[in-house]
């Protein structure tokens, strides 16, 4: 018999298609979309208490944006046609999509509000630095330096209207991925309609815990207390958006052991084996209920400020962990099992092959050394002028 | 400003005018003389496979394999061996197997006790094909005499047709880097040519059908036989027909 | 209103920078897209000619009876009339398609082999295909020693 393989595979699906890498594209576009959509919160919704992290949001969603399409140009057996894509995108197709609403996203939505926001601080550090730095920043102003309160306040309120069309777009982004895979007809696995939703909800939690943990670790890093009401204010957040995506994910379940189609023994038994650690145990206990609980307690019992703290960071880390092997489950495990429904294949991850370990660990490093030279750039923290007193008045 | 662009433009124009004047070339030079017979108007292709007559000798995967010289471990076409239980067949899975695509054929099977029958499987060259509808940069597409082809030279190798497959019939090809699949022979039908799989097949369990051919016994079996299609149920418009095909069969 | 041109004016630069990206963008679709590409669906027409001008490997059996006719008429008399020559014989479209064929001899298929792959016994076959079990049935002996391969209903001497 053919290693690794149980019962029978067509002979052409024994080799999984998608591999790792395109495990973290999903895992990468959801972390840009949540943390964007906490960004927003602040914006539009005017939640005043998560402002310590607002531009820090914008900044990882940037970070993580720039590193989205890698993964997935590093797994092409052509990488030097993509741009095909942009030239004769097939209207039926859901992933000719990708390089527009990314363009679209990147540029149109997350570069226009990061310029905004930023353009005050650009146009002074352009006259405060000097050198190469000042070239950069002479760049960035894109040759106006008009910081007056109006044109300041004409800014807020363009940053205003581009963050109310970049929440649609947010959603877009990320409930698209989810279709690219919620379409499959062939793959009983993928194929639901409650795919984009999951993968939104679950976007906009591994968003905003990843911004959560940002935030902690460079206050730590700043030796800056963190500030307790903006932390709580988003753990709250966090669990309200961590319930839905659990119901969600739960109902799903429910619906497919309740209806038993001709695909649920299969995908039973898959759960039961390939996937059991992954799945149950990483997924479902580590990565959802743990946090979740934790999250909790921080909610409703009296808890220290310091207690809470480590609450925060340990259930953060675990949500992002939990995200990650939700992704790798989606992915993965839709490609374990035979479209037959007669077999089971294996996944084994290569370490310094093209869509190995290896690649993967240095593009889910890139994101956050992209960050590190934003921030470098386009400090987040100190005196900001602050959008919301301009327009306040 | 307005100099460099105008001059951009008509560069573009000369561009234009060489790929043109190479695609006449072409045209002239190409092997395709300027009589040829073959019109794409005039065909709806398909096959038809007959699983009482199949054998499982594996004439049909080698044949393949030398016309198109598919890498070794990929298939555009494979044969299966379904063995079902009689006493529990509603319960019990069937068992099946497919060495190596039935390329050497199958070890034979002495187990009588069993419903048991060869399927040989390939591209369905669907009309509402879900690869080629999932293609993002039209690399995949139904050729306007109905078979679904692969453009090698336009592919990404994303593999998402691969994952839109139902029948599995689809591959990255390791030495192209692109997907990869039954053809149906496009080569050799519109030479007038049978396919390399019903060129070989032995007792015409696979028969190649034009349905445009009013004179095709396609015509006379679709009107008197009990046909089916594979997944009938993923509504894909698939043009293999099989004749005697067990429920079972997935 | 002058006020407003002057304070947003510097938002005109970013949407100039675009803009030119998106001028870049159709500047370049138009040079990139193949010619032929939507001339029948949303892909290039000139794949099909490209895959038509793929070479063939088995030439098929018209090609083969209009020199070995003498092999034919033995084959079309017996039980293996339907069954091509290449089923048996591999593609031979470098012999049947060269200039000189003797210089592109085909090697004879073994029989002991060849045959059976298709006759040998197995219970997933339809039952009424000849098969035989062939260590019973001809003891390890090779086919041809007992059949004519053309017409195995022929028995040699
Ligand atoms: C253009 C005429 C021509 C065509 C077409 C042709 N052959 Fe031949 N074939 C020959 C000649 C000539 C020989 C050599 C006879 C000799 O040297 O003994 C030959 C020899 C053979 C031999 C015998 C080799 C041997 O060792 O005795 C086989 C087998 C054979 N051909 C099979 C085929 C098959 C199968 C086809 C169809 C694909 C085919 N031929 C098509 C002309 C042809
Ligand atoms: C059932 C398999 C089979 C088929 C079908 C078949 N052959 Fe053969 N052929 C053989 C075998 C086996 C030999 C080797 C001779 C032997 O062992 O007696 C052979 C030998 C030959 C030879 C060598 C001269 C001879 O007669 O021994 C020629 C020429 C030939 N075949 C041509 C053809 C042609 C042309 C066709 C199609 C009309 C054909 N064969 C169909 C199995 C087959
Ligand atoms: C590619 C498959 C194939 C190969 C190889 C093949 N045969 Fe056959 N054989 C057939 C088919 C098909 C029939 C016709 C069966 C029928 O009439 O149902 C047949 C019929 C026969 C019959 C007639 C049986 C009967 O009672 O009617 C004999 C004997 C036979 N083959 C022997 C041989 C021998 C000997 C060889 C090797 C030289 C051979 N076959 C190679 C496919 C093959
Ligand atoms: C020793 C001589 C001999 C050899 C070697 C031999 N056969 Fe036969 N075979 C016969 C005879 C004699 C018959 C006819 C017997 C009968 O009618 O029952 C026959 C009949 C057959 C039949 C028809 C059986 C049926 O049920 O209609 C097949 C198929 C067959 N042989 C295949 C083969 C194959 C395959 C080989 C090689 C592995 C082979 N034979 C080798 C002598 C031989």
């Amino acid at each position: 018999m053919i290693p690794g393989v149980d019962g029978f595979m067509y002979p052409n699906e024994v080799e999984l298609q998608w591999s790792l890498l395109i495990v973290l594209y999903p895992y990468i576009t959801g972390l840009v979309a949540g943390a964007f959509i906490l960004a927003s919160l602040e914006r539009v919704f005017k939640v005043d208490a998560v402002r310590p992290t607002y531009r820090l949001a914008l900044l990882t969603a940037l970070a993580f944006l720039l590193v989205a399409p890698l993964p997935l140009q590093l797994h092409l057996g052509h990488p030097e046609r993509s741009f095909e894509m942009y030239l004769t995108p097939h209207r039926s197709s859901a992933m000719a999509m990708f390089g527009f609403v990314y363009l679209w996203y990147l540029t149109v939505v997350l570069l226009v509000e990061v310029w905004l926001e930023y353009r005050a601080d650009i146009v002074r550090l352009s006259k405060t630095t000097s050198g190469f730095k000042r070239l950069v920043y002479k760049i960035l102003t894109l040759g106006s330096d008009n910081v007056s309160p109006a044109a300041l306040r004409i800014d807020d309120k363009v940053g205003y209207a581009v963050t109310v069309i970049g929440i649609p777009s947010a959603f877009l982004l990320h409930g698209y991925v989810g279709f690219i895979f919620g379409s499959i007809k062939a793959n009983p696995w993928w194929s639901t309609p409650l795919m984009p939703v999951v993968f939104l909800f679950s976007a906009m939690v591994s968003g905003i815990a990843a911004v959560m943990v940002l935030y902690m670790a460079s206050m730590k890093l700043r030796k800056t207390p963190i500030d307790m009401s903006c932390v709580d204010t988003i753990g709250k957040y966090l669990f309200y958006t961590f319930i839905i995506d659990f119901t969600l994910e739960m109902l799903d379940l429910i619906h497919r052991t309740y209806e038993s189609d001709e695909s649920f023994r299969s995908l039973d038994f898959m759960v039961h084996t390939r996937l059991w650690f992954s799945q149950v145990i990483l997924q479902i206990i580590l990565g959802t209920l743990v946090p979740l609980l934790l999250l909790a307690a921080a909610q409703f019992l009296k808890l220290a400020a310091g207690v809470r703290r480590s609450i925060y960071a340990v259930a953060c880390l675990l949500t992002l962990v939990g995200i990650f092997a939700m992704r790798w489950n989606v992915v993965i495990g839709g490609q374990l099992f035979s479209k037959s429904f007669l077999g089971y294949t294996t996944y084994k991850v290569q370490f310094a092959a093209r869509e190995g370990l290896l690649p993967a660990l240095g593009l889910m490093i890139l994101p956050f050394v992209i960050f590190v030279v934003l921030v470098k750039l386009l400090p987040p923290w100190g005196e900001q002028p602050g959008h919301a007193s301009a327009s306040g008045d | 400003m307005t100099m460099t662009r105008r001059d951009l433009i008509s560069g573009g124009g000369k561009l234009l005018l060489l790929a043109s004047a190479a695609a006449t070339w072409a045209e002239l030079t190409g092997a395709e003389p300027a009589g040829d017979a073959y019109r794409v108007a005039d065909h709806w292709w398909g096959m038809l496979v007959d699983i009482d007559k199949c054998i499982g000798c594996g004439n049909c995967v080698r044949g393949c394999s030398n016309e198109n010289h598919v890498p070794a471990g990929f298939f555009r076409t494979w044969v299966e061996r379904y063995e079902i239980s009689v006493d529990s067949p509603t319960t019990a899975q069937p068992h099946v197997e497919s060495p190596e695509g039935a390329i050497n054929g199958f070890p034979p099977s002495t187990n009588e006790n069993v419903k048991s029958f060869f399927v040989p499987k390939l591209c369905n060259h669907c009309a509402d094909s879900p690869c080629v509808q999932v293609c993002p940069v039209g690399a995949t597409f139904v050729s306007p005499d109905g078979v679904v082809l692969v453009d090698q030279n336009y592919c990404l190798g994303c593999r998402y047709c691969i994952q839109a497959c139902p029948y599995g019939t689809r591959f990255i090809n390791p030495e192209t880097q692109t997907a990869d699949k039954c053809t149906l022979c496009y080569h050799r039908i519109t030479k007038g040519l049978t396919t390399a799989c019903c060129e070989n097949c032995p007792t015409g369990a696979r028969q190649l059908v034009d349905f445009k051919n009013p004179k095709d016994p396609i015509h006379a079996i679709l009107r008197e036989s009990k046909v089916q299609v594979l997944k009938p149920y993923m509504a894909t418009g698939a043009k293999v027909y099989y004749k005697s095909l067990d429920g079972a069969v997935r | 209103m002058r006020d407003i041109f002057r304070n947003a004016g510097h938002l005109i630069r970013p949407a100039v920078v675009l803009l030119a990206a998106l001028g870049l963008f159709i500047l370049g679709r138009g040079i990139f897209i193949p010619k032929t590409f939507g001339q029948y669906g949303h892909y290039d027409a000139a794949s099909l000619d490209r895959i038509r001008q793929r070479p063939i490997s088995y030439a098929g059996q018209d090609a083969c009876v209009m020199c070995h006719d003498d092999q034919a008429k033995v084959r079309a008399s017996g039980p293996h009339a339907h069954v091509a020559c290449e089923a048996c014989h591999g593609p031979q479209q470098a012999h049947a398609g060269a200039d000189d064929p003797s210089a592109h001899k085909p090697v004879l298929p073994d029989t002991a082999v060849l045959c059976k792959r298709c006759h040998e016994k197995d219970a997933a076959k339809p039952k009424s295909f000849p098969q035989v079990v062939s260590a019973e049935h001809s003891g390890g002996a090779a086919c041809n020693v007992c059949h004519t391969p053309h017409n195995p209903l022929r028995m040699k001497p």
